[in-house]
């Protein structure tokens, strides 16, 4: 079958349901992990509006609370971040940027789709099933074996989620090394290609060690074996050590990726190259790789991890401020002499920055153990790992999914509501967990607390970190509303409507058809997705 | 002459000096310790922060778009710039990294050495209480209430009869887990009478939040007389 002629594309639910086609692939992945997003983000807001009052507000059941803070966690991390950058952009970016008709295993791609569907929908069970997992998405032994909530459901959806990942990784490293258009050498890569490399390299090297956790916790709990039972010579410090060396890199699967479509937008927006290419490359995306498996155990300072652990981990986790500031760099430095238009993609990028850099400062106090002391636990932790991780990273994928919305849907997006959209998010991300932070640190305030009679002084705080999180929801609500609008009623939207110099928007068009292109581009040797010097005038290819 | 008695002198006051500030034995209370290194933590990232945000604010109001056809006219850096652009900065994070650590490891060898004379609590985590028993005081036990005297370093030996807790003092800025089957200890100087919070910071089910007490620090004598007054009949075997 020709699909490059098949001008009329079928788009009924069968159709959608076995595709093979990586870009909608891709928007199966976009639909399931907003999906999760409306749900967690759900949940934050029930559990922000439960600490409005230090005991009970809303909720007479700590369980109740528990459960929401799990579903939060786990959906946040599991369902919406990784699976919306790992999946969706990946998938939809990686073979238009590297100049590929499909990835090079169409029929694996559906399957992992399909596996993270069965693991959103084995997730979503949580609200039907009448003991639902109550063991925060960390999992921690004894508690999630001798709890009477359902921790199966925690760790099936884990391993669905990680074999999901494992096809989906073994399928775009293959499709990045293999597959990439004649002239597309390593150097001319998108920074986004390179940092999805990253990442899914970290993903095939890491997941099994989650897989390996979570099992030894379902053994336990289902078939009585000991693995994490102390009074039968097992260990709950093993499995903490196991479940942190996933867990930790897992955090740079997500950071890397939203830094690339950072790249990506800073990049067009600005107009010009990126900043010492190859430093950003090697450097930060490398460095974070390799870097990244050697950090875990600072999650564990305060634990019973022998001091010679914590010593060298202390070194090698502040070491991770030398790749991840390269990559801040390169970001700064590809602003100098660019030409920086401020639509709304690049407003969420803008954004980005800040929040990235708070979160990469505040991280600076956790990789220090004596420091540790007293942040361990605390609202400090949830604070700063949303700034580094939530904040940044729900930044770079909303403002990403303004940036390719005139490519996948044909439409332009109304730019007023999505800048209102942005400037009400990042209010609401800044009142919301700078308070946090601020409350862990001073007060010693713990984190997963239902209940904080014992800490009066936090207690107008919260409240004023109740309204910050009303604030990012009304930003949400405005956001989606931009969406929804311009796939009702947005205008038909310009080929390439940033003038990028990137392969997805010079060489296909809006949406792009089956088979990407009419045909694989042939990239002459002075090509680069971010040639912007030489003239903004159409190329040979481009119409 | 004179100089020739003098230095030999001065040698040996500088001897005494030190000897007995050796043997004063002065212990170090971590508390000061994490303010101290905790302020100077908060300069070094509050620098670093500013730093980087001015320049981006630079850049992003300096090279805005002035006319729709613009491009931007940054140029490819040379491989030495390219080099200079990763070895200069990563030496000077490095350098940071360093500093930090090091000064890590000073408070971190004070808050992991236990002075000789603490006094010792032990501490045993449980769904959803805190259980203190007291060797010194013939084994009198409480239940979140952690009793001191003032003026005498405190070690706390924490194990766990379940599943994992922390016990944290956010006042004496220190916790440590409660680990089943595993001793793991932590200490504070409580130098004035006072009280403060102590509670579990890991997660352990439905009342988690619920599983905190005090810790009561009571001058020395009324301390000695509450362990009089409730030391268990029969002695302390």
């Amino acid at each position: 079958m020709n699909t490059a002629e098949a001008g009329a594309v079928r788009s009924g639910l069968k159709e959608w349901i076995f595709t093979i086609d990586h870009k909608r692939v891709g928007v199966l992945y976009l639909f399931g992990s907003l999906a999760a997003f409306l749900l967690a983000g759900t949940m934050a807001m029930l559990i922000r509006t439960e600490l409005l009052s230090p005991t009970n507000t809303i909720t007479s059941n700590p369980t109740t609370y528990n459960v929401w803070l799990y579903f939060h966690g786990a959906a946040m991390i599991l369902g919406f971040i990784i699976p919306s950058l790992t999946g969706f952009f990946a998938n939809y970016y990686v073979p238009l940027m590297i100049g590929a008709k499909d990835v090079a295993f169409p029929r694996v791609n559906a399957l992992s789709v399909w596996l993270y569907w069965v693991g959103v929908i084995l997730a979503l069970l949580t609200f039907v099933i009448p003991d639902p997992p109550d063991v925060m998405w960390t999992g921690y032994p004894p508690y999630s074996v001798i709890t009477t909530g359902n921790t199966a459901l925690y760790t099936f959806t884990v391993l669905l989620m990680g074999f999901s990942s494992i096809a989906g990784g073994v399928n775009l490293i293959a499709t990045i090394i293999l597959m990439r258009a004649p002239g597309m050498t390593w150097n001319k890569l998108n920074i986004f290609v390179w940092c999805t490399l990253g990442a899914f390299v970290l993903q095939l090297i890491f997941i099994p060690f989650l897989g390996n956790a979570v099992t030894l916790i379902s053994l336990d709990k289902y078939l009585g074996t000991h693995f994490t039972t102390p009074s039968s010579g097992g260990s709950p410090l093993i499995f903490e050590n196991i479940f942190w060396f996933y867990s930790h890199p897992a955090v740079y699967v997500m950071l890397l990726p939203g830094v690339g479509l950072i790249y990506e937008i800073v990049a067009t927006f600005s107009r010009n190259r990126v900043f010492n290419y190859k430093g950003v490359v090697y450097g930060g995306i490398l460095g974070s790789v390799a870097l990244s498996g050697e950090v875990w155990a600072h999650h564990l300072y305060v634990t019973g991890n022998p001091d010679w652990l914590t010593i060298i981990i202390t070194f090698t986790t502040l070491l991770i401020s030398v790749p991840v500031g390269l990559l801040v760099i390169g970001l700064l430095g590809t602003l100098y002499r660019g030409s920086i238009e401020y639509r709304t993609p690049m407003l969420f990028a803008v954004g980005f920055i800040f929040l990235f850099l708070v979160g990469g400062l505040t991280g600076i106090p956790n990789a220090m153990s004596a420091i540790y002391m007293q942040l361990h636990s605390t609202y400090w932790i949830p604070g700063h790992f949303h700034y580094v991780m939530a904040l940044s990273m729900t930044s770079a994928i909303i403002g990403g999914i303004y940036y390719v919305f005139p490519k996948l849907t044909g439409k332009m997006y109304n730019e007023t509501l999505g800048k209102i959209g942005f400037v009400l998010l990042f209010i609401g991300f800044n009142v919301t967990f700078f308070l946090t932070m601020y409350m862990g640190v001073v007060y010693g305030m713990p984190r997963r607390f239902y209940s904080y009679e014992q800490f009066p002084e936090v207690h107008g705080i919260q409240q004023v970190t109740t309204m910050g999180s009303y604030i990012i929801l009304l930003g949400a609500l405005v956001v989606a509303a931009s969406w929804i609008h311009g796939l009702i009623a947005g205008k038909r939207a310009p080929e390439n409507p940033w003038g990028s110099r990137s392969l997805e928007w010079t060489h296909t068009q809006s949406p792009p058809p089956p088979g990407n292109f009419p045909r694989i581009p042939e990239l002459s040797d002075d090509w680069g997705p971010y040639n912007y010097g030489k003239s903004l005038g159409a190329t040979e290819e481009e119409r | 002459m004179k100089k020739k008695i003098f230095i030999p002198a001065a040698l040996h006051a500088a001897f005494f000096l030190a000897a007995a500030t050796g043997h004063a034995q002065e212990v170090q209370d971590p508390r000061e310790g994490w303010f101290e290194l905790w302020h100077e933590l908060l300069v070094d990232i509050t620098v670093l922060g500013v730093v980087f945000a001015t320049i981006a604010l630079y850049l992003l109001i300096k090279y805005r778009r002035r006319h729709p056809d613009d491009v931007g006219t940054g140029k490819e850096v040379s491989t030495f710039a390219a080099l200079s652009w990763v070895i200069i900065p990563g030496l000077i994070f490095l350098a940071d990294d360093v500093y930090l650590g090091a000064k890590n490891f000073e408070l971190w060898n004070v808050y992991r050495n236990v002075p000789k004379n603490a006094y010792v609590v032990e501490a045993t985590g449980r769904m959803w209480s805190w259980g203190f028993k007291y060797p010194e005081g013939g084994g009198i036990e409480t239940t979140n209430e952690l009793r001191v005297p003032a003026g005498r370093p405190v070690e706390v030996k924490i194990t766990s009869a379940d599943v994992i807790h922390s016990l944290s003092l956010p006042y004496y800025k220190v916790k440590w887990d409660a680990q089943p089957g595993r001793s793991t200890h932590l200490w504070f100087y409580p130098k004035e009478p006072g009280e403060h919070v102590l509670t579990c910071v890991e997660y352990c089910g439905m009342m988690h939040s619920n599983m905190y007490g005090k810790v009561i620090v009571m001058p020395e004598k009324e301390f000695d007389k509450w362990v009089e007054e409730n030391r268990p009949k029969g002695g302390s075997l």
